[in-house]
């Protein structure tokens, strides 16, 4: 059962990594900078993980270690997203200028 | 204790609309007519993901949890509020912050399964902890080279690659005892360590001008240590999340060591080393034509088309707002102005074209090296603001040379070459650029920002 459920992760890890290489691809070089701010705020959703650790409560060590880790992971939800979007409405099409 | 009915469905259900965001976030992010609506579509699937695991039964104390929460967001408002020159190190401070996350994560995991942890479990574990603690030293390591509070010169030493490498199989090789052993709990905390100490080592060695490739790299060792958790923890969207920041910094990496014309295991063992070679003594000798601004005005006045090649030197003098008043300038004369982006110019990737769209210039002026380098033919005046190394042609057409083989901006194929330059001190790469000679190239010496500046008001000049 366990070892059934390791093989759907990799068979999902798998496929993640196809769309990821196929999207990635197409991304313009224009935008490598927002693209590299934007997946580091979305690969933050290990925060969901942190969570769970710290609010399960089992112990203080893993509760303080969890607490950290929630810290650590919504600085970078926030400071990830709030980033790449002041980047990205700085990117205007000639003729677009505002003043 | 309070049980919201169906909840675990609920929760999953969430998990899967968020997972769908993320991936059309990604897909959106191909544009910048629709990048913005990526961002929100992701932020809509991580307020989605979080909510819903707030819903969690296991949850039994959410003191802690709202705390470490809120101290989160007001950490990462000011860096998400950092100036546009410091986006390369707070990206690489971010890098450190989510494999912090992971290590502490999975520190725990370990403690609380241990000793009884399935093989595979442990290994995946084992590649969670050591990817993110080699990430977490080596990314603050960058950010500190970076924001220049560590030297942003390499540090070499002979033998240092065998003592790196050595340390990492030292890690790897008690990861694989703990594999078969993980009731030896002791031997867990050298699976931390000695990554956490090899994150450091990995990154002494690295200049500036390798920082485009090293951030990549460090990217994608985030996303696959978030992927690694997602396995510990059977999260398919964490699987999902880790795997597409892993693909991505995998394809940035490939990119800039293709852009710099380093093979792709130099970059995967970060072995960047490189022997700096300074003959300092043959580049005295040569003469070179130097202009002033306002002989630089008057050849600009009269091109019809003007590509601009800005480098690193460009962000150091912040002079992308006098860049931005130099091409308003010479747009209202008529004149066709572009500007050509070498992949690594700058600390990261796509660093040129963010401090380019700060200043307010418009996106479809800034194109790549493939489409730019056809141009340069046609070109009347190509002027080199702060970038070297890829401008040499060395790189093209000299066989002995270090950098030989590196794609190049082709700007000597214009009819005329303006270079600002502080002075003739050689580039990164410590060799000389034989493009500063040629008959058609002009040296303007002094600051970017300063130079621009002059040329802006010669070119205003006649007009008052």
């Amino acid at each position: 059962m366990i070892k059934l459920d390791l093989l759907t992760s990799l068979y999902v890890f798998m496929l993640a990594a196809f769309i990821g290489f196929e999207f990635i691809r197409r991304i313009t070089p224009l935008l490598h900078t927002p693209l590299m701010s934007l997946t580091n705020a979305l690969d933050a959703i290990a925060v969901v993980g942190a969570i769970l650790l710290a609010g399960e409560h089992k112990n203080a060590f893993t509760t303080v270690l969890g607490v950290i880790a929630i810290v650590a992971a919504t600085s970078n939800v926030v400071g990830g997203f709030l980033i790449t979007d002041r980047m990205l409405r700085m990117f205007k099409a000639s003729g677009t200028k505002k003043s | 204790m309070n049980i919201v009915p169906g909840a675990a469905n609920v929760i999953e259900f969430t998990y899967l609309i968020a997972t769908a965001l993320f991936i059309l976030s990604l897909k959106w992010m191909s544009s910048p007519v629709t990048a913005r609506r990526g961002v929100r579509a992701g932020e809509v699937g991580m307020v989605l993901a979080i909510a819903g695991t707030l819903l969690s039964h296991d949850i039994v104390d959410y003191k802690w949890v709202a705390m470490a929460l809120v101290l989160g967001s007001i950490i990462g408002v000011p860096l998400g509020m950092v100036h546009m020159t410091a986006v390369p190190q707070r990206t690489a401070l971010s890098h450190a912050f989510g494999a912090l996350c992971v290590t502490m994560v999975g520190t725990a995991e370990f403690y609380l399964r241990a000793p009884a942890v399935p093989r595979f479990m442990m290994a995946v574990l084992s590649l969670e902890v050591i990817l993110g603690a080699l990430t977490f030293t080596g990314s603050l390591m960058a950010a500190g080279k970076l924001q220049e509070v560590l030297p942003q010169r390499p540090i070499t030493y002979k033998g240092q690659n065998i003592v790196n490498l050595s340390l990492l199989a030292v890690a790897v090789a008690v990861a694989v005892a703990l594999v078969l052993h993980p009731e030896k709990m002791s031997l867990f905390p050298v699976i931390v360590g000695i990554p956490l100490v090899f994150g450091v080592l990995m990154i002494v060695p690295i200049g500036g001008a390798d920082m485009p490739t090293v951030i990549s790299l460090l990217n994608s060792y985030a996303g696959l240590s978030a992927a690694a958790m997602g396995f510990v923890l059977d999260s398919k969207l964490l699987i999902i999340a880790g795997a597409l920041d892993g693909a991505s910094g995998f394809i940035l990496s490939v990119n800039m060591s293709k852009a710099m014309n380093r093979s792709f295991s130099n970059v995967l063992f970060g072995a960047f080393g490189q022997e700096q070679i300074i003959d300092a003594s043959q580049a005295e000798a040569r003469p070179v034509h130097s202009a002033t601004a306002e002989e630089a005005a008057a050849i600009l006045a009269a091109a019809n088309k003007v590509v601009i090649v800005p480098g690193y030197g460009m962000a150091v003098a912040q002079a992308q707002h006098k860049v931005r008043e130099l091409y308003d300038s010479l747009t209202k004369r008529g004149i066709d102005i572009k500007f050509g982006i070498h992949p690594v110019a700058g600390r990261m990737p796509g660093h040129m074209n963010v401090l380019l769209a700060e200043a307010d210039i418009p996106y479809d002026k800034l194109l790549d090296m493939e489409v730019i380098n056809g141009e340069f033919p046609q070109t009347d005046v190509a002027l080199v603001i702060g970038a070297n190394d890829v401008t040499n042609p060395a790189a093209r057409n000299e066989t002995g040379s270090p950098i030989y083989g590196m794609p190049i901006l082709d700007v000597d194929k214009a009819r005329t070459v303006m270079v600002i330059k502080r002075s003739m001190s050689p580039g990164f790469a410590g060799i000389d650029n034989p493009l500063y000679y040629l008959d058609r190239t002009l040296m303007l010496f002094g600051d970017a920002k300063a130079f621009v500046g002059d040329i802006v008001r010669e070119l205003a000049g006649p007009h008052q």
